[in-house]
């Protein structure tokens, strides 16, 4: 749109002509626009006077902000929009592509060991490990949805299944864990057999598959219903039954506690050893000294783990028949059928792996918190996880992983706009922008990269060489 | 064509399908009304007809895309089935029965899937349906998915990587390797399906059907779209098929090249009745049939219809 008007005003001017006086025109017409806008959007604050409400304006703001906005547009006319600018030739690659093309074999292993790493570099530039508390925190929450994305990128990516309630299944396996591991009876068959502490030690390990192994059910159970469904009405289906869940788990108060939600649920373990600063605890045994940091690092660790089978098998699945079939579902379901494919059994398996991971991450989630209410499983975090399924290109393994990077790590950097005051004065809550901040990255991405940000696909097997296929054949799937 | 002097074709003794009384009918419309006709064992067998005679519906109810309102539509494995077997199936309810030697499939009662991986009928579609983000290889190996499937342990031996799926896997790229090279797009293995010539995808698409192991192959129109040298490379490769792997061929097509050449057996569809059925040579000079394709004068309609009512009456 931007280049579209630009253009007119400067090619009456002719190439090599004075190209200001349209730049100008052009400017001014974008600081009207502006002025429209901002005016009354960001001119007006509702104040409180002696209690009743007001309204007070403010035209240095809108100055400001509609300044900015005249100057870039004539800075951009004049420079990136000149008509007199030489065209840039498309043919070959920028030397950007070209780096990104030179670099993008060793991407991997780098963001790998980058991962692996964390904790230590952490450490070391907060200068101790209580300190790194906050960075490891964040790489735990980037990692649960790294996995979570994984885990839908087999519905939504691979097979083509557009599913907006996969918060569902991250929940099914949280209240798995947290029930199982809460639940008398259980503790009690256990204390009876093998030790008052077995259960409180082990849970998260024996509920670990559980929970997967239910939430895939789960997804089975959500897959019958919606299997002659397509496109936007299996979209509305699927965000329901994330509702449902969500609504069930918040009504069925005697089972699940309602809306107050699971509290102590038992801590996760150095597979039995616990991270007490008790005689038999896991520092006392490996002879450190106690910090509770040592169970955060572990569980980044376990989540780590966790993503990284998700990754594996997920790649391994694609080179299988199974994992052919769900993108053979996504690129055309008539011609899976005349090859004698069941969809039937290609959509609930998609759905059913895809949930799968969900409820690990769930299980995961459960024991790092040490409390789950239905607070946590709300349809944002199906709306976050879609979203940064569809920024990382769908079906591509390392996009998801940097757009949850991105979109985790760029919300949690949002907060510290601190220099930003500098500029709007002292009154300016940075932190109230970071939604819209986030909202222009978002467009951003999706104008520069629409098929997200790896395009292409991987083939699964080759003759002679790997080629990958570009984007724009990659079909998009029915739902 | 010395089929014309005897009565007795064929495609009546050794029927590979036989449709009964096929009636299709959507809403008030009938697109197919009361049709019957046999496909030969081992035949190339052409169904045409003029636009809208209800061609593609008939295909579509013989691969189980569509369920026919009526009718009956029996595929024999290994040989055509007997009476009795198939009073038997008709009356229990079942979709077929297989003994070692023989099968008898009632196509009508089975879903689109089964049609291909139970009975064996494979098809190709009018507009051409390939996986185009995938390579032409992965094309053909979701083809064979139902016995890699098998192969691979449901996943789970695939997953730990067992030899018998290795070696599974390989041979189904054997088998792929195969037809690129009987199809001519072993150069293109590969590229993605989308970026393919339209010729090319054409013959993918008969190549992906094959890989499946098909013993009747439908093609809606496989000529459509194809230059001169093109459809005659099409004719060397249906022959091919049939000769060495002994598949029937029902096809659906427009190109009269095509069809004069390569056919043994002619039916011919108008309104979705049948009007004609016989070999190309007697389709050929079919009264009703020319009047179909070719439409008749004002005048010359009065002399058909007297031909055709002599006709008629000299049969009754």
């Amino acid at each position: 749109m931007a280049v579209d008007t630009a253009h007119p005003a400067g090619a009456v001017a002719g190439s090599g002509s004075p190209i200001l006086p349209g730049a100008l025109k052009d400017a001014f017409l974008t600081g009207l626009i502006a002025l429209g806008l901002l005016g009354p959007l960001v001119g007006f604050e509702t104040v409180v006077i002696d209690g009743a409400l007001g309204l007070a304006y403010r035209p240095l703001v809108v100055a400001i902000m509609v300044g900015i906005i005249v100057a870039g547009r004539l800075i951009l006319n004049l420079t990136v929009w000149s008509p007199n600018r030489p065209p840039k030739a498309q043919a070959g690659s920028s030397p950007v592509a070209r780096g990104i093309l030179a670099i993008s074999p060793a991407f991997k292993p780098a963001l790998l060991a980058f991962a692996v790493g964390f904790p230590f570099f952490a450490t070391l530039m907060t200068g101790g490990l209580s300190e790194s508390r906050y960075l490891i925190d964040l790489g735990i929450l980037i990692l649960t949805y790294v996995m979570l994305g994984w885990g839908l990128n087999i519905v939504v990516g691979l097979a083509g299944l557009l599913d907006l309630g996969y918060v569902a299944f991250y929940a099914v396996g949280a209240y798995t864990y947290a029930l199982l591991a809460t639940s008398a009876p259980v503790n009690d068959f256990f204390a009876a057999i093998l030790g008052e502490t077995f259960w409180a030690n082990w849970a998260f390990w024996f509920c670990l598959p559980a929970a997967g192994a239910f939430a895939g059910l789960w997804g089975m159970i959500l897959g019958f219903p919606v299997l002659r469904l397509r496109g936007d009405y299996l979209a509305i289906v699927t965000l329901a039954f994330g509702e449902i869940i969500r609504l069930v788990l918040i009504n069925w108060v005697d089972f699940t506690g309602g809306g107050a939600g699971i509290a102590s649920i038992p801590r996760a373990t150095f597979f039995g050893i616990p991270f007490t600063a008790g005689e038999d605890g896991f520092a006392a045994l490996f002879g450190l000294e106690f910090s509770p940091m040592h169970r955060l690092i572990f569980l980044y660790f376990v989540i780590l783990a966790l993503a990284l089978i998700t990754a594996f098998t997920t790649v391994r699945l694609r080179r299988l028949p199974v994992g052919r079939a769900w993108e053979a579902l996504r690129e055309d379901e008539i011609a899976c059928r005349s090859l004698g494919l069941n969809t039937t059994n290609v959509k609930l398996s998609a759905f059913a792996t895809g949930a799968m991971f969900g409820g690990f991450a769930g299980c995961f989630f459960a024991v790092r918190a040490g409390f789950v209410s239905p607070e946590s499983f709300t349809f944002d975090i199906s709306a976050m996880i879609l979203a940064i399924v569809v920024l990382g290109g769908m079906g591509s393994q390392i996009g998801v992983a940097v757009a949850a990077a991105v979109m985790m790590g760029g919300m949690e950097m949002l907060r510290n706009l601190g220099f930003l005051k500098q500029i709007f004065g002292d009154g300016f809550d940075p932190s109230l922008y970071r939604m819209l901040l986030f909202g222009f990255a978002m467009v951003a991405i999706m104008i520069w990269k629409p098929r997200g940000l790896v395009s292409s696909r991987d083939p699964t097997i080759y003759l002679k060489e790997k080629k990958a296929v570009s984007g724009s054949l990659v079909k998009e799937g029915h739902g | 064509m010395s089929d014309n002097a005897l009565p007795i074709h064929g495609w009546d003794k050794d029927p590979i399908l036989t449709v009964e009384h096929l009636f299709m009918r959507f809403g008030g419309l009938v697109a197919v009304n009361d049709l019957s006709f046999r496909v030969g064992r081992g035949d190339i067998t052409a169904l045409i007809g003029p636009n809208g005679a209800g061609k593609t519906t008939v295909f579509n109810c013989i691969t189980g895309f569509y369920k026919p309102s009526e009718g009956r539509l029996i595929l024999g494995h290994g040989r055509a089935p007997t009476a009795e077997e198939l009073d038997a199936v008709t009356l229990n309810g079942e979709r077929g029965l297989s003994s070692s030697d023989a099968g008898v499939y009632l196509l009508e009662r089975m879903p689109d899937y089964k049609v291909s991986g139970e009975a064996k009928v494979a098809r190709t579609f009018q507009n051409i349906r390939l996986f185009s983000g995938m390579t032409v290889l992965e094309n053909l190996m979701v083809a064979q998915h139902n016995a890699l499937m098998t192969a691979s342990g449901y996943s789970l031996k695939g997953l730990l990587g067992l030899p018998s799926w290795t070696t599974a896997q390989k041979d189904a790229t054997e088998r792929a390797k195969y037809w690129l090279d009987k199809v001519g797009l072993t150069e293109r293995a590969d590229d993605p399906a989308g970026d393919l010539p339209y010729g090319a995808q054409r013959r993918l698409e008969i190549a992906r059907a094959m890989c499946s192991g098909p013993i009747l192959l439908c093609l809606d129109e496989p000529a459509a779209g194809l230059n001169p040298r093109e459809s005659l490379e099409l004719n060397e490769l249906l022959r091919a098929i049939r000769a060495e792997h002994g598949t029937s061929i029902l096809l659906i097509e427009h190109d009269m090249s095509v069809v004069m050449e390569i056919s043994d057996h002619v039916v011919v569809l108008d309104y979705g009745t049948k009007i004609s059925d016989g070999t190309p040579e007697a389709v050929k000079h079919d009264p009703r049939v020319v009047a179909a394709y070719l439409g008749v004068d004002e005048d010359a309609v009065e002399a058909v219809e007297a031909v055709l009512d002599e006709a008629t009456g000299a049969q009754s």
